[in-house]
């Protein structure tokens, strides 16, 4: 029968899901995109923005964090704007997702092969080297990226810059052209 | 700038000035309301070329804005309103967001100082397009003249497809005098939107088997219902299905309110019975309702033994604040044309039957009291004397406060689409302009605006605008010195304490009016009420009418704020 709870801002717990949008690439896009999940109070953890494949159009990626009909609405107010052209919510298909950080540490003759080694176990590439330090190049998981920062901390980093979430679904195997689903 | 145009194949040559026009033309626009300043000079140095476009001089950009805005209400058309650069443009802000949250279709067009000195902090300068991210569907910054005939188009199918709502287009100075090639041709680009879709049959499928298997069903008629024209189609499935009709505030005149199903407005104000009523049913029904909170009140006890259902065009709004059973994505109009067929034919006696008893046992209006004819009027008296006097026909438009809540109770609406009222936003000051689009748009129509004295007062001076267009509009003041609704709040909410409710030094509005060249009519009694109504509605031209109200009195039924039907309020504690 009807449920007294009407309300669909319900008790449930945070999550934090992925949402990728096709956009137009045209002045402003971000600008609307952005005032628009800050008027709705929608809590984004990251977002990047980039060229796609198709001419003209941009794709972004979000990591938006809230209780499923929190993120339900704002996978719907983001398509709902003008320029935006797609969106899926992709955090429970099989996705590949990566991030990128570039983490400048403070290098000595005495801690030179230290900091070697835990670029070597990360798999990270030195892309800069000077005498204030070294920076290196690391990308994965979150986690992955988190780990080698704590481990260079000692050290003295220095600086870091990341980007946010890139992600793409996993390659259908059905031989499908548009599969919706996941696996 | 001439023209060049005798062969095929010599390319149109336009000004961006004369392309706005065109296209203007093209899309079937005879009327804007606007003002001008230096960064849109271009585009009026233009308007003698096209006779078939009315500019309406307002004297504040608002009410270019709000008169747009009660055009498109009443036209179903995109009303159009032009500013220049900045404070002409800052000035329009407030009326687009009566359009906003009301969803109506409105194509600003603001000049913008020089593309060159964009950013630059120039004279004038201000980011609209930044600043109405907010308050607009959608908005352009128009960088050259070949883009402003696709640019318009796109504004105008963006606001009046879907969901209505209000479109800025921002034109710099330069571009409105860039001669390009004005082709009419040029595809939109709008990939990622889709006006209006039609409902999958699933969804109405599961709403109709939630009606017909519904005993204590009510239908709630909202904007959305008025927006789609919908009036046939609803009445014919409330008649089929035998369901009370009630309406939300913009949805009132959804139905005839002489229609034997009607039931009222629920809600902060509405009705005891229509409340009531919603609180028994099993089913409610939105079209085009979106279940805000002025209805809702305390979520959690809002209906608490129906099933809802939601038809909306918004899929933003399904789901938004209160979870449905049923959510139905479509034109209220075209959903109700796939419903009726599904839906059984249906009798109920009995929920009938508790209507009318609801009816009875909680009326709006208090019993008639023995008050003599020099005593001042009381404000639903006003309002239901006008309505007798109308015979409920005429266009009523507001302002925002207590007279528009009396507007909405005690007005018997039998014309469809007829309160034109800001709702969601709630902007004093809307009843003055909002007129003067309306009686443009309906020129052989009846067009009352109900004032209050506070909100008459942020746009009176558009009474010259009235007065130079020959508006036969009637302004009827609802005068009792005080902003009421705060009185009401202070009163009720904070203990008394009256705080900056208190208007001590009005003007004598009726020598205002005077001054203004319009016919005034001063109301201090209740026995010179109906004639003053009578003597306005005969005059030819525009009338105001300074109505005298007694002490200001507090507006019921209520239900508190964020509360639910069980703690509504009926009567006053005390007289």
């Amino acid at each position: 029968m009807a449920d007294p709870d009407n309300s669909t801002s319900g008790a449930s717990h945070s999550e934090s899901h992925t949402i990728t949008a096709l956009v137009q690439d045209i002045p402003g896009v971000l600008a609307r995109i952005a005032a628009t999940f800050r008027r709705r109070g929608f809590n984004i953890a990251s977002l990047t923005v980039g060229h796609s494949e198709k001419p003209g159009m941009s794709r972004m990626t979000f990591v938006v964090i809230g209780n499923s009909s929190a993120i339900n609405m704002a996978a719907t107010q983001l398509e709902r704007l003008v320029e935006v052209v797609e969106v899926q919510d992709i955090t429970n298909q099989q996705i590949v997702w990566r991030e990128l950080a570039l983490v400048k540490v403070r290098r000595t003759p005495e801690n030179r092969a230290e900091i070697g080694e835990i670029g070597a176990i990360f798999r990270a590439s030195i892309v800069d080297i000077g005498a204030e330090g070294v920076t290196f190049e690391v990308t994965g998981g979150t986690d992955k990226i988190n780990s080698m920062i704590n481990l260079l901390r000692p050290f003295g980093v220095l600086e870091v810059m990341r980007t946010g979430r890139v992600a793409t679904r996993r390659c259908d195997d059905s031989g499908q052209e548009d599969s919706e689903q996941g696996i | 700038m001439s023209s060049s145009q005798s062969t095929a194949q010599d390319k149109q040559i336009r000004t961006g000035a004369q392309i706005v026009c065109e296209t203007l033309i093209d899309e079937g626009v005879s009327t804007m309301f606007g003002l001008p300043g230096g960064a849109v000079l271009p585009l009026y140095g233009v308007f003698s070329q096209y006779s078939q476009l009315r500019h309406v001089l307002v004297r504040h950009e608002q009410a270019a804005a709000m008169a747009a805005d009660g055009y498109a209400r009443v036209t179903g058309k995109p009303g159009v309103c032009i500013a220049t650069s900045g404070p002409g443009a800052t000035n329009l802000i407030t009326g687009l967001a009566t359009s906003m949250m009301d969803s109506v279709p409105v194509v600003a067009i603001t000049g913008q100082v020089s593309s060159a000195a964009i950013g630059t902090d120039a004279f004038q300068e201000t980011d609209i397009t930044g600043s109405t991210l907010a308050v607009t569907k959608h908005n352009y910054l128009v960088t050259r003249a070949e883009d402003i005939n696709r640019v318009l188009r796109e504004a105008f199918h963006i606001a009046r497809t879907g969901r209505p709502g209000p479109v800025l287009v921002d034109i710099p100075r330069d571009v409105f005098q860039a001669p390009a090639e004005f082709r009419r041709d040029e595809p939109l680009n709008l990939p990622g939107y889709h006006g209006t879709i039609t409902a999958p049959e699933e969804q109405v499928e599961r709403l109709a088997a939630l009606i017909n298997s519904a005993q204590r069903p009510v239908i709630l008629a909202g904007h959305g219902a008025i927006i789609a024209r919908a009036f046939k189609e609803l009445r014919l499935l409330a008649e089929k299905a035998q369901i009370p009709v009630a309406t939300s505030l913009l949805g009132i005149s959804a139905i005839a309110e002489d229609h034997p199903l009607s039931i009222g407005f629920p809600g902060m104000h509405g009705m005891a019975y229509t409340s009531l009523a919603l609180d028994e049913a099993d089913l409610i029904i939105s079209f085009g309702a979106r279940f805000d909170d002025r209805i809702v009140g305390d979520i959690k006890r809002f209906a608490p033994r129906a099933r809802k259902a939601h038809v909306d065009i918004d899929p933003c709004e399904l789901n938004k604040t209160v979870r449905v059973d049923a959510a139905v994505n479509g034109d209220v109009r075209q959903v109700l044309k796939q419903l009726i067929p599904l839906t059984s034919i249906a009798k109920r006696p009995e929920w009938l039957e508790r209507m009318e008893t609801l009816k009875r046992e909680h009326p709006l209006a208090r019993k008639a009291e023995e008050r003599s004819p020099d005593e001042l009027l009381q404000g639903p008296e006003v309002i239901a004397a006008l309505s007798q006097v109308t015979g409920g026909g005429a266009i009523i438009c507001t302002g925002v406060g207590q007279h528009q809540m009396w507007a909405a109770q005690h007005y018997r609406f039998t014309r469809h689409n007829s309160l034109i009222t800001s709702g969601g936003l709630g902007a004093m000051g809307y009843e003055v302009p909002s007129a003067i689009g309306v009686q443009i748009g309906a020129p052989e129509e009846q067009v009352w605006s109900i004032c209050g004295d506070g909100g008459f007062q942020m746009t009176m001076m558009e009474l010259a605008t009235v007065a130079e267009n020959r508006l036969p509009v009637k302004y009827l003041i609802m005068n009792n010195n005080h902003l009421g609704m705060i009185v009401q709040w202070q009163d009720m909410f904070y203990n008394k304490d009256y705080q900056a409710c208190a208007y001590t030094a009005n003007p004598d509005f009726a020598k205002l009016a005077e001054a203004y060249g319009i016919k005034a009519i001063k109301v201090s009694s209740r026995g010179q009420l109906e004639p003053a109504l009578r003597q306005a509605a005969e005059h030819s031209g525009p009338v105001l009418l300074d109505c005298i109200i007694e002490k200001v009195e507090n507006v019921f039924p209520m239900i508190p704020s964020g509360q639910s039907v069980q703690e509504l309020i009926e009567e006053p504690a005390s007289l």
